[in-house]
């Protein structure tokens, strides 16, 4: 056994790996609940990426034949109404963790340096995400498959000029259709899974070059014994490995509890009007994205003419504040002319283009988060009244826009979407001032 | 701070348990139990003789039926398959998709699924809210669909029935039925038979539920064994972390 091993070591380094990445990665030893999500968002691609090998055996992309390939799966093919769960259940449970994993970070700012490229890669996978969870909904040709995309597709129509024939190309039709059904299969099954595989092989490479952040965030690296090893590190392996298994227990308890129970979860998870086949002529009476997609649907729709001026007045603050920390007057000029520009565009081009710009800078906002959290200090614990008032109503804001998203945009619901998208993006745009004046705490020397 | 964001969240829970809605009329309750086998026969015979006539259920096979709801082979053979020819087929409507769509203007939809995307206390009381009205085609309206093209296949058992309406606030309410005329079934006899025809879509939506439930049981009792072993293993090697 040791002769094969130290073959296959002098031509893979396998045994390098194994102490680099596992046996020998020192992670701070005060991980609490928030650090199981991680490897439980490994755990579930793993689990998307099986049981869609499976589900893509007896699954058919073809308009005629695709919803009926799913029913045939649930009803015919052994266990496949389970494997079927696994995976739709998967999907939410997927963003759950996720969501859960990101919210991590804005607690115990794992997304400052040095580990901006480790969150960043994060937020390149939540997209790749976004795309994989959108373009396997049309999969099973229900009617908010169809429409739930046809919406969306259509939202690029928003673009000036070149809109039209983007979302006609991107649809390969002038519908959704069994061109379209066809082309997200290919990037649902093959494409955006390589890639999100890829993108989670880097996002831990880049973890494991800086090393992890924990709940007091400070540096372990700092304090080294004699033998060269963080004080309060301890080996991932064994002492995460047995701890992470503890966490997946709980974790497939809860899912196995929506599998056998609730696999539509109340419409949240499989919703009614996608047991109907896709019907271009019958469009469902709401056509609502599942709930991952509600937040930022909620922005989408938030931006209605009458909003503009909202918006308008948001932006003048934020570029006011910019242009006067700027030093140089071109800077200045070139931040309040943009601004006055882009508010000019708010009142003459369409709303929809601007729900369209928003929802996509609700996105894009957070590759810039490493750069916008100005404190001193890391973690919640020692940040200031400020900053956790600030998270608080972030994620209120965040579970609100979500819940009037899966709602007619109307009366108190459109108000309460037009807040949240407000309160969505202040939390990111004022922090390089809220976070700068807030009254922190002394950071300990050691890991409490 | 922790707590007050768990709280939060938690508060928000019960919001988020409920999704999606129906139309105005309230929809009646009704006991589901898949345990019931005589209950899922009784609706299956029902489903057979007179929904399956125009309506398919398309993703079905009958022998799926047979076994799942214990009825037997020869049973199904001689009395169900009116629109097959083996035990192994689809359950497809006896009349052409083309004539029924001539016939009544749309082709009548298939039923596999209609428990999942309407929900059981919406197909109870549809079944239960036909009632005369001289302004539709078919002589027929319903309370939660209103002037559907489906006439009241089922009004000899119920018999014939009015529909009350009252203003409310300017907005024509539904009120209650008036019968007209007796059908060969009591209230309660017809009521109790609608309640197996649900039953059995409920089951024909999803007839891994049968076992589902049965099964989840074991999966978290093992999951429960395993937390007890990860849970001894994890605290076994945490001792020398101080």
């Amino acid at each position: 056994m040791e002769k094969l091993l130290e073959w296959v070591d002098a031509r893979f380094p396998l045994t390098k790996v194994w102490k680099e990445h596992l046996a020998e990665y020192y992670a701070p030893k005060n991980f609490n609940f928030w650090y199981y999500f991680g490897s439980l968002a490994m755990l579930v691609l793993v689990i998307q990426i099986v049981t869609g090998i499976f589900l893509t055996m007896h699954y058919k992309p073809d308009v005629n034949l695709a919803f009926a390939s799913v029913e045939y799966i649930m009803r015919d093919v052994p266990w496949g109404w389970l494997i079927r769960y696994m995976h739709s259940t998967g999907a939410s449970a997927f963003f759950i963790v996720v969501y859960l994993h990101m919210f991590r970070a804005l607690l115990y700012g794992s997304h400052r340096g040095p580990r901006e490229l480790v969150w960043i890669l994060g937020a390149v996978i939540f997209v790749a995400l976004m795309a994989e969870a959108f373009m396997g909904y049309l999969l099973p040709w229900g009617n908010m498959s169809y429409w739930g995309a046809q919406v969306i597709i259509n939202l690029f129509d928003a673009i000036p000029f070149v809109g039209p024939a983007l979302s006609e190309w991107i649809r390969g039709d002038f519908v959704v259709s069994d061109a379209t059904l066809n082309r997200f299969f290919a990037f649902h099954v093959i494409a955006v899974p390589l890639v999100l595989v890829m993108l989670v092989f880097l996002h831990i490479v880049a973890l494991h070059k800086v090393g992890s952040n924990n709940p007091d965030g400070i540096e372990i690296k700092a304090h080294k014994g004699p033998d060269g090893k963080p004080l309060d590190g301890i080996p991932f392996h064994p002492y995460y490995t047995v701890k992470d298994i503890v966490g997946v227990v709980v974790f497939l308890m809860l899912y196995a509890a929506v599998i056998f129970w609730a696999p539509e979860m109340g419409g949240w998870f499989l919703e009614h009007d996608n047991f109907v086949p896709a019907n271009i002529l019958q469009t469902p009476p709401e056509i609502v994205p599942l709930w991952y997609f509600t937040p930022f649907y909620s922005i989408l729709r938030a931006c209605t003419s009458d909003y503009m001026i909202y918006l308008a007045i948001f932006l003048a603050v934020i570029a006011s504040l910019t242009a006067v920390r700027l030093r140089g007057l071109l800077a200045k000029g070139a931040v309040l002319g943009g601004t006055a520009l882009v508010i000019v565009g708010l009142f003459t081009l369409e709303a929809k283009l601007w729900g369209v710009v928003a929802m996509g800078a609700s996105i894009v906002i957070l590759f810039f988060l490493p750069w916008l959290d100005q404190s001193p200090v890391k973690s919640i614990r020692y940040k200031g009244p400020i900053y956790k008032t600030a998270l608080a109503v972030f994620a209120v804001a965040f579970v609100v826009l979500g819940y009037v998203g899966t709602k007619p945009p109307e009366g108190l619901y459109k108000a309460l979407a037009q807040i949240g998208t407000i309160l969505y993006f202040a939390f990111f745009a004022f922090m390089p001032w809220y976070t700068r004046i807030d009254r922190t705490k002394p950071v300990p020397e050691r890991v409490t | 701070m922790k707590k007050t964001l768990v709280l939060m969240v938690m508060a928000l829970l019960p919001a988020l348990a409920t999704a999606g809605g129906g139309e105005g009329v309230k929809l009646d309750p009704v006991s589901i139990d898949l345990n019931d086998k005589v209950s899922l026969q009784r609706g299956a015979r029902i489903f057979v003789n007179y929904c399956l006539s125009c309506h398919s259920a398309g993703y079905m096979r009958y022998n799926r039926m047979a076994r799942d709801l214990e009825i037997p082979e020869h049973i199904v053979k001689d009395e169900m398959l009116f629109a097959a020819d083996k035990i192994g087929d689809l359950m497809k409507a006896v009349m052409p998709r083309e004539d029924a769509k001539d016939w009544f203007g749309v082709a009548p939809p298939d039923l596999t699924l209609v428990a999942r995307s309407r929900g059981p206390e919406w197909i109870y009381t549809y079944m239960r809210g036909f009632y005369l009205d001289d302004s539709t085609p078919s002589g027929w309206n319903n309370v939660v669909f209103q002037n559907v093209a489906m006439p009241h296949v089922l009004y000899e058992w119920q018999g014939l029935q009015r529909a009350k309406f009252e203003e409310v606030d300017g907005v024509k309410t539904f009120a209650g039925f008036e019968l007209v005329k007796a059908g060969t079934k009591t209230p309660e006899e017809y009521d109790r038979l609608m309640r197996d025809l649900t039953n059995f879509f409920v089951y024909l939506g999803e007839p891994a539920k049968l076992v589902r439930y049965r099964l989840g049981w074991w999966v978290l009792a093992f999951l429960a064994v395993f937390f007890v072993v990860a849970y001894l293993l994890k605290k076994e090697y945490w001792k020398d972390v101080h």
